[in-house]
């Protein structure tokens, strides 16, 4: 998207640039000039342009999907100023979530009180967390690690540093380490 | 020497009042545009020196200059000035200025409106600059999304001060939107027809028209979340069946179609000044108009991308995204028409071409990364970065501040008569022009490197750390550019040589006239044959101030100006306009004690004011008309016209028909609520029994119809008149207390959920709506028989059967709507 968008305004820069300093009479050509200018650069160069877009958006979009069950699904609920995170069997903690590496994990998030948005760069696209809804969100973190993770609705005077962080850790590790629960 | 004794008797005629009384009495278009647009820009001056404090904040990590509360209120109060008091008034004012001059009129449509939106412009920016100074300006950010903007997170009037004081700024923005289309359509020169119109009119009517429809939702959010706030009726409350997104949505479907409401004019400007500075006329004319009408229909299609976070469903995702990337069509045919323009003709290396050249890299960037956030996938990672806050200033500063810039200096000559000075305005440009991009074009990457906007701080480990101060440094030489730009337009003002009249050798009407323009703007109308009629004719003016055109002569005080045919220009009739008057300053004055009182919280006045406006409105409406006609008027030329008295499609008719078309989009925003909390939000059913019930809507309906019947009896037969508006007016008053009976005895209290709320809202407004035609008709009651509304001069009866009309159609609506609801739920 980048180098077509630098090819785009490099196109267009050019021909204001020869617009500029060509030295000629003006040409009075008019429909001619009409059917260059609008309907070749304005409306066919974009149009096709555009089309080849929207159609690889689209099937990013669909592929980006979630396909099949996750391994598990995780509520998630944001606050002033701190987030909190519940497992199938009830378990909750806070400010840290933790989830297995390489598989997809669903977070349910809600808030309980105004608007944030739950964002890890590395991992996802945002969503917001938005009180009496629930917006569920497909992660998956391909490598063990830890990752930042902020909110990204402004949400009041706490919202600079309503932060938390996503610890995915190697199954088969913490299985060998004891098999103490995540 | 006739010239001379026709301008000192127009200059009578059109003159302001003398001394102080003068200024607050003057409807003037010429002084107002010049007024908004001054005032305009002491507000872009006030916002920028917030987005220097912004700036300063973020050029270190952990910053200790403002604190969490203060950014708060820097960074929403930069962004609110900057849209609803910089730029929508900048154009309103470019408007105001410009639209009689460019099109061949006199003054305005409504010169008197033209005032009221003046001062309420400049009382609600008052409010909002004061609350500022005090230190409880809005901080929920510029759009203020509920449940945190709301009474629980934001206790104090924070809030408060945003949803009263822009609601106020918003009536001049809907004062100029009527005013605007309605003198695009009836004031122009002599067989001025629509494809005659200069480009610049399309686009003026293109952005009022999209004001017309935009600003209603708006209105509408801002009413409800303020009745939340003061009243506690819980329409954005999910505990009570409420929605937070309900905002977003109403919010968003006046937000999106602002960027082309601010755009537009901009645009506007550049079609009309790049083939002044290439000599060559536009190319693709008919391309560019239908161009632009696309955008305005389109932008109001897109609103949902600003929303692709909030867990909109996949399909909606696609279907906005694909709607999104389309408008950029329509913007690169224009793109492509300037530049095919500039390629044909011999450019000029003027100031204002600078600024044009400086618009087209800034906005084509802003354009190329605005079709990036489109794209879905790539939106949800960079909506609400730094990412997001450089493509909008690419596109507002780009797309608007650049524009009106060139603009500035190519209609100074014309507002002060003046040349420009030294070349201190190139020096600014580079400042501005190199800042500019030393701010926003690497803030991008930071936004990609994952720095969320509305931040007031950030960890020096974050990486930003660089990137944020080079940001900084870019503003600050920004900052001094357009401080230099102040300077050299201050000094083009006082110390400027005297310019030519039309020193570009432009192609539209406003050169044809004296610089600094008179009061009147043309000694005598002009008729048109082409769509640049000075390239045609260069010695225009002075025919023109010799009195040689339409009209070319002073009678007694009256202000007359020529309305014409709507499609083909053909001469129609002659409007004749009030002159200097304190009633707007008053109203105005009394609309703000309305709003005050309820950012006071004291309550107990509130209605006290609405009386007050509803008095105001009607000492206005009864200084209008005339009970002496003075028959059809010798425009010139040997052509006889009728006076605006005696025709039926008087400007007030269709400002009317206008204010309804906005006043149906503020009730079609309120349903679209009613249903969207009734099946998004949680919480429904409300708690309780109900069922439909049918005797009341058949009774309502029943009085709306003799409303109906009554405002029509006197059309037909002006007999029957003072019966028929009796007849409507009772009418009226029975829907209305049909409506007050059903929902004392159907709805519960409006606290309890929000179906109640809206049930009451809805209520509310149609009773309003009928109040509203009940006062109309009992005014034209007064009216027949004081003698100025009869069987010749139908106009009054028409415009008061819109007004009621509408009430009593709300009326039937709502009566139906809440009764059929109760079966449903
Ligand atoms: C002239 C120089 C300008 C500078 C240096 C500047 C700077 C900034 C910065 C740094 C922010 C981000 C605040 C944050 O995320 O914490 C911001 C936000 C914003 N600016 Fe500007 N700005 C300028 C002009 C304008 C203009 C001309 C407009 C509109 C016509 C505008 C409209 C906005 C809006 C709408 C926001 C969003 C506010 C919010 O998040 O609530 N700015 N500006
Ligand atoms: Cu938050
Ligand atoms: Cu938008």
């Amino acid at each position: 998207m980048l180098g077509g968008s630098a090819i785009l305004s490099a196109l267009v820069f050019a021909l204001l640039l020869v617009a500029l300093f060509r030295r000629g009479v003006a040409d009075r050509k008019t429909p001619e000039r009409k059917r260059v200018w609008i309907g070749w650069l304005g409306l066919g160069m974009p149009i096709a342009v555009l089309m080849v877009l929207l159609a690889f958006a689209l099937s990013v979009g669909e592929r980006n999907l979630p396909t099949g069950p996750a391994a598990r699904t995780i509520d998630v609920r944001a606050y002033n100023y701190g987030w909190e995170f519940c497992d199938e069997d009830g378990r909750c903690s806070e400010g840290m979530l933790r989830i297995p590496a390489g598989q997809p994990v669903d977070l349910d998030i809600t808030s309980s009180d105004v608007i944030h948005s739950l964002w890890i760069p590395r991992l996802a696209g945002k969503m917001d967390a938005i009180p009496g809804q629930v917006n569920r969100l497909r992660i998956e973190a391909s490598v063990p690690g830890t990752y930042e993770a902020v909110c990204a609705e402004y949400c009041g005077i706490g919202h600079a540093n309503h932060r938390f962080v996503v610890e995915a850790y190697d199954i088969g590790e913490s299985v060998a380490a004891g098999g103490t629960a995540p | 020497m006739k010239a001379i004794r026709l301008h000192r008797d127009l200059t009578r005629i059109w003159g302001n009042e003398p001394g102080w009384r003068g200024v607050f009495s003057s409807v003037s278009h010429t002084d107002l545009g010049k007024r908004f647009v001054v005032a305009a820009a002491v507000f872009f001056g006030i916002g920028g020196v917030l987005a220097m404090l912004i700036r300063a904040q973020l050029a270190t990590p952990e910053s200790a200059f403002a604190g969490p509360e203060v950014y708060g209120q820097i960074f929403t109060m930069h962004g609110s000035i900057m849209m609803f008091l910089f730029a929508i008034p900048m154009l309103e004012g470019l408007a105001i200025y410009l639209l009689p001059k460019i099109l061949g009129a006199r003054d305005l449509a409504y010169p008197r409106l033209t005032a009221l939106g003046w001062w309420c412009y400049l009382f609600g920016g008052t409010i909002m600059i004061l609350a500022l100074l005090g230190g409880v300006a809005p901080d929920a950010g510029w759009f203020l999304y509920p449940p945190l903007s709301g009474k629980e997170y934001t206790p104090g009037v924070n809030s408060d001060v945003w949803l009263l004081g822009i609601t106020f700024v918003e009536i001049s923005a809907m004062c100029a939107a009527i005013e605007i289309v309605v003198t695009i359509l009836k004031f122009r020169a002599a067989n001025m027809g629509l494809t005659r119109m200069p480009i610049m009119a399309w686009y003026l009517l293109a952005t009022a028209g999209m004001m017309v429809f935009g600003f209603p939702p708006l209105i509408l959010g801002s009413i409800l979340l303020e009745v939340e706030r003061a009243f506690g009726w819980p329409f954005f409350q999910p505990e009570f069946g409420g929605s937070p997104l309900l905002w977003q949505h109403l919010f968003w479907l006046f937000g999106h179609p602002e960027v082309y409401i601010i755009f537009l004019p901009a645009a506007g400007a550049l079609s009309t000044i790049i083939p002044v500075m290439a000599r060559t006329p536009l190319i693709g004319y008919g391309a560019i108009v239908t161009a632009v009408m696309a955008l305005a229909f389109l932008s109001f299609g897109l609103w949902v991308h600003h929303m692709f976070t909030t867990g909109i469903p996949h399909m909606a995702l696609g279907f906005f995204s694909a709607a999104s990337v389309l408008v950029a069509i329509p913007t690169a045919v224009q793109i492509f028409a300037w530049i095919g323009t500039i390629w044909a003709g011999r450019p000029k290396f003027t100031l204002p071409m600078y600024y044009i050249l400086g618009f087209f890299v800034v906005f084509v960037l802003g354009g190329l990364t605005g079709v990036m956030l489109a794209i879905v996938p790539f939106d949800q990672q960079a909506h609400d970065t730094a990412f997001v806050t450089a493509h909008l200033h690419y596109v507002l500063v780009g797309g608007f501040v650049f524009p009106m810039l060139a603009a500035a200096y190519y209609w100074m000559p014309h507002a002060t008569g003046r040349t420009r000075v030294m070349r201190l305005g190139i020096a600014a440009f580079w400042l501005i022009f190199i800042g500019f991009n030393l701010t926003f074009l690497h803030m991008h990457l930071t936004g990609l490197l994952g720095m969320p906007r509305r931040v007031y701080t950030y960890p020096a480990e974050a990486g930003w750390t660089w990137l944020n101060l080079i940001s900084s440094i870019g503003s600050f030489m920004q900052a001094f550019g357009f401080g230099l730009f102040a300077i050299d337009i201050a000094l083009q003002r006082r110390i400027g040589n005297h310019a030519r009249r039309d020193p570009w050798d432009a192609e539209t009407l406003e050169w044809a006239m004296p610089i600094p323009p008179t009061q009147y703007n043309f000694a005598s109308l002009p008729t048109v044959d082409s769509r640049e009629p000075l390239t045609r004719d260069r010695k225009i003016g002075a025919g023109l101030a010799a009195g040689k055109g339409l009209l070319g002569r002073a009678i007694d005080k009256r202000r007359e100006t020529l309305a014409v045919d709507m499609v083909t220009g053909a001469p129609e009739h002659v409007a004749i306009l009030p002159g200097p008057s304190l009633l707007p300053l008053f109203t105005a004055m009394v609309i703000g004690g309305f709003f005050l009182s309820m950012l006071l919280s004291l309550y107990w006045l509130t209605p006290l004011f609405v009386v007050g406006t509803a008095i105001m409105v009607w000492r206005w409406a009864g200084t209008t008309g005339t009970t002496r006609d003075p028959g059809p008027i010798d425009v010139g030329a040997g052509v006889m016209l009728p006076t605006s008295f005696a025709v039926g499609g008087s400007v007030g008719y269709w400002g009317s028909v206008l204010a309804s078309a906005a006043n149906g989009t503020l009730f079609a925003s309120l349903v679209f609520g009613y249903f969207f909390l009734w099946v998004v939000a949680p919480n429904w059913p409300p708690p309780g029994e109900y069922g439909a019930y049918l005797l009341e809507p058949l009774l309502i309906t029943a009085a709306a119809a003799l409303a109906l019947l009554g405002a029509r009896m006197g059309q037909y037969d002006f007999g029957q008149a003072s019966v028929g508006s009796a007849l409507a007016a009772i009418g009226l008053a029975l829907a209305i207390g049909g409506l007050l009976w059903a929902a004392l005895h159907h709805l519960p209290g409006p606290t309890e959920h929000a179906f109640a709320a809206v049930g009451w809202v809805l209520t509310s407004y149609a009773i309003f709506s009928a109040a509203v035609g009940l006062l109309t008709q009992c005014f034209v009651r007064r009216r027949i028989a004081s003698g100025h509304a009869n069987a010749a001069w139908p106009h009054e009866f028409r415009i008061a059967a819109v007004w009621s009309d509408y009430g009593a159609g709300v009326t039937i609506v709502v009566a139906w709507l809440l009764a059929l609801s109760g079966d449903a739920l």
